[in-house]
């Protein structure tokens, strides 16, 4: 009854939304599985992994953020051309070629850009926002078309040679490794970004979506912590970029390409932005989608594609976790304890 | 006592119209002063320019004894300069609870921790339940602010200003806008303000002025008109001439 005692249980109220819950656990061990139900579709999972961690990493900066970004692409690319540039120039040796060096250089990189460029979205409306993500991406594609005696131009980087993983572990042609190898580092990604989406850190990141003028009031220093996450966001999208270009060996322009900020945006809308599940689940259904709606239609896939995309943002607020949550508040409130406010966007 | 808030010839102008007109403000720590006017006198100007919000025309502003008048919004807060909003300005989607994790993560500059949940700091927890009790918000500590009523939000208000552990307090019109039933609660709040906090109150509603000032300051047309104790200001003829409705002075 006594104060001390209420704490407590605020305590582990606060605490609860930060535990791993069992819809969680059973989604990473489903994706697991995936390795043995489809063996001869793992490339196509591992480049939907890849397509999920961008993804994520979107939703850190506009789920948790509220910075609408149409540039993550090329954060993205720059982790694509950092690793196969480090892979063709170590020559399929350690420690250059070495993939999880690879990694840590991609990330450094694109961390490096995205944190220069973070300073031109800490002013401005949505609008301005978005123009100046868009602009940053068009001029670092741009570079890399440009730069054909370093990164092949519209011929793509050629001559990408990878070090097994570990030392150990050579990527084979039916994709085996690669899948694990995506699968490995991107939960270890995502296990990062949900350590700090739980952490003050993530709680003040909502706070300045919220309200930044409220924010700075309480004395919280907004452009810094917008800084950090926009840098800590294109880390990401480096790592993941870097995960395509070391599984295909390859480089193009096409990692590097506007439709993949485009793609990656309206993938997190459509999975629920500020979920960190919604890049996942939006990655899934729209390749599934594409699939299946393209064996229907192989022209037009994209017209039913939009209809679906159109329905979902008027009518169902937070993309399709947004939907199940609704659903679960609406039918079975207790399933998995009280509605977490939270995590609304 | 020693002063702990002071503006020198202060003002703000928005193109022609001088909002703040050279007021030079003295405010003593431990203070319970009011800050009143007619609407358009430039009340809530005077707190923006206060507070950080906006920057005067010319003019400074000093907090114990230090020029703050180029420090930013956020300097201010940790400084110790705290204020609530006219107008809610509150984290909707969060949850009291969590509003106050905030604001305490931040007083204590931890609000960039990256590894340890929310929560794992038992003393923040405490800190924030026994001020959501204080302020009569210990029922609805884990629900959504922007679902509370009115009144209740208007207290969050003041709970985050608080949480802040200020030493100098702005409340731009507390009670503005809250239903009859639950102004009561938040003039008890206000009364049971911590006594060391200077506190600056921006209101029109005499009810709440003269029961809770010990001096007063009266602004007519962004310039300071008048200050003085409740009684000298409740009867001077000038300022009944130019502000107070003879039915408020009344019930004085």
């Amino acid at each position: 009854m006594s104060a001390s005692h209420s704490a407590q249980d605020m305590q582990q109220t606060l605490l609860k939304q930060a535990r791993w819950k069992w819809p969680e656990i059973l989604f990473w061990l489903a994706l697991a599985s995936l390795y043995v139900l489809f063996p001869s579709k793992l490339s196509l999972l591992s480049e939907i992994l890849i397509l999920a961690l961008l993804a994520l990493s979107i939703d850190l900066v506009l789920g948790f953020a509220g910075i609408v970004t149409l540039g993550q692409g090329a954060f993205f690319g720059l982790g694509a051309y950092t690793a196969a540039l480090m892979g063709k120039w170590g020559m399929g040796t350690a420690p250059l070629s070495d993939p999880l060096i690879g990694l840590i250089g991609a990330a450094l990189v694109s961390g490096l850009v995205g944190f220069a460029t973070s300073f031109l979205v800490l002013r401005g409306s949505d609008l301005t926002r978005l123009m100046v993500t868009l602009g940053v991406a068009l001029m670092i594609e741009e570079l890399a078309n440009k730069l054909k005696w370093l990164t092949g131009g519209s011929d793509g980087l050629q001559g990408v040679l990878i070090a097994p993983i570990l030392g150990n572990w050579d990527f084979d042609i039916f994709g085996k490794v690669s899948f694990v190898y995506c699968y490995v580092v991107v939960f270890v990604m995502f296990v990062i970004a949900r350590q700090f989406m739980h952490a003050p850190f993530g709680l003040s990141l909502l706070a300045i979506k919220g309200n930044p003028l409220r924010a700075r009031a309480i004395g919280l220093p907004v452009n810094e912590r917008l800084v950090m996450v926009y840098t800590i966001a294109a880390m990401m999208a480096g790592v993941a970029g870097a995960l395509l270009a070391q599984t295909t060996q390859f480089a193009s322009l096409d990692m590097v390409a506007f439709h993949r900020s485009a793609d990656a945006l309206l993938i997190l809308i459509f999975g629920g932005a500020g979920y960190l599940y919604g890049g996942f689940v939006g990655a899934f259904v729209f390749r599934v989608m594409q699939d299946v709606l393209g064996n229907i239609t192989p022209q037009y896939w994209q017209f039913w594609l939009g209809i679906v995309l159109l329905l979902l943002v008027l009518f169902i607020r937070g993309g399709l976790l947004g939907l199940l949550r609704h659903l679960r508040d609406r039918y079975a409130p207790n399933l998995m304890g009280p509605p977490s406010s939270s995590r609304e966007s | 006592m020693s002063i702990v808030l002071e503006t020198k010839n202060l003002s703000k102008s928005f193109g022609g119209l001088k909002a703040t007109d050279n007021v030079s403000f003295q405010l003593k720590a431990g203070a319970r002063h009011a800050l009143i006017g007619p609407n358009g006198a430039g009340k809530t100007t005077f707190v923006n320019l206060l507070s950080g919000v906006l920057q005067p025309s010319s003019g400074s502003i000093w907090l114990d004894g230090q020029d703050i008048t180029n420090w930013t919004s956020r300097r201010r807060a940790i400084s110790g300069l705290a204020r609530t909003f006219q107008i809610n300005q509150l984290f909707v989607d969060l949850t009291p609870l969590q509003t106050l994790m905030i604001a305490i993560a931040e007083r204590q500059s931890s609000g960039a921790h990256l590894l340890h949940p929310v929560g794992s700091r038992k003393d923040h927890v405490e800190e924030s339940v026994e001020l959501l009790t204080r302020l009569g918000l210990a029922d609805v500590m884990t629900q959504r602010v922007g679902s509370l009523p009115y009144g209740r939000q208007r207290l969050i208000e003041i709970a985050i200003a608080l949480a802040a552990r200020p030493r100098v307090l702005l409340l731009d019109e507390p009670a503005a806008g809250v239903p009859e039933s639950e102004r009561g609660q938040i003039l008890d709040v206000i009364d049971a303000l911590p006594k060391d906090v200077a506190l600056v109150l921006i209101e029109h509603d005499m009810d709440l002025v003269f029961r809770f000032a010990k001096s007063i300051s009266v602004l007519v047309n962004g310039a300071l008109f008048m200050e003085g104790t409740p009684s000298q200001i409740a009867n001077d003829p000038r300022v009944r001439q130019v502000y107070l409705g003879e039915e408020e002075i009344a019930h004085v």
